[in-house]
């Protein structure tokens, strides 16, 4: 699918999720975000920094993960990204929705 | 709140057999990740899911159990629960999954609302200090059933 964002024409899934991370820029990633009622702030990049890191080490997202993390806590990451925190965030960060049940 | 038509997911945790606990820790949890509210409620031996001393101490269901595929004579034997409950722990640490107390905090953290049953806490002669500081409340299952009266409510007894 695509989807014209911010002047730009992306590869998004049917959920709205990235297809292709070389497409992401900051500039996108606002405009998800804004699309998701979140406007970032500088705690929420570096929750997406973290997160597209653990992605590129291949490493799995959890809940668990981002408990252990030194970055952010739960309440933290549910009060930042309300509705479904990994779910949102990671759609921010354009990387694929993590596919764990915990 | 998420786009769904399910908006509160309440669970009434009856058992204390870790298969019964985790099911209704993941779906509680999951509840969350999607962006729908979750209570879980803890009545008669669900209670041993909360209370800071038995909650490490949970086993699996070797006897009455066919999924188990031990023969009911020897789940019974001493020590083959503890086994099969050694085992099921190992499997899960695998996959990632917290062991239970480190799982209610993430859960109370997520913002999973967590209650025990009035009485059943009775019963079993429990007193506040017995369980853990997560438990937001000691409730009737009338006041239970306030909490599931709004739109989009599901209730599911494990």
């Amino acid at each position: 699918m695509r989807k014209i964002i911010s002047q730009t024409e992306i590869e998004v899934n049917e959920e709205g999720y990235l297809t292709n991370f070389s497409q992401w820029t900051e500039e996108i990633c606002e405009c998800i975000a804004d699309e998701q009622g979140i406007c970032m702030t500088e705690r929420h990049w570096e929750v997406i920094k973290y997160i597209q890191e653990k992605h590129n080490n291949d490493e799995p997202l959890s809940i668990r993960g981002i408990k252990k993390s030194g970055v952010i806590d739960i309440k933290e990451f549910y009060s930042l990204f309300p509705g479904g925190p990994l779910k949102k965030a990671t759609m921010i960060a354009g990387i694929p929705k993590p596919k764990s049940c915990i | 709140m998420g786009k769904t038509k399910v908006r509160k997911m309440l669970f009434i945790l009856s058992k204390a057999t870790i298969e019964n606990v985790y099911a209704a820790f993941i779906m509680a949890n999951g509840a969350r990740m999607e962006g729908i509210e979750s209570e879980i409620f803890f009545t008669f031996f669900g209670l041993e899911a909360i209370q800071k001393k038995k909650l490490e101490h949970l086993h699996v269901a070797t006897v009455g159990n066919p999924a188990m595929h031990i023969p009911t004579m020897l789940g019974g034997l001493p020590g083959v629960e503890a086994l099969a409950t050694k085992m099921m722990k190992k499997e899960m640490e695998k996959l990632d999954m917290p062991p239970v107390g480190e799982f209610l905090e993430i859960l109370s953290d997520s913002g999973c609302r967590l209650w025990a049953c009035k009485l059943a806490v009775d019963m079993f002669h429990l007193k506040e200090e017995d369980l853990i500081d997560e438990i937001e409340g000691i409730l009737t299952i009338g006041d239970f059933y306030n909490r599931a009266d709004e739109e989009g409510t599901q209730l599911l007894f494990i």
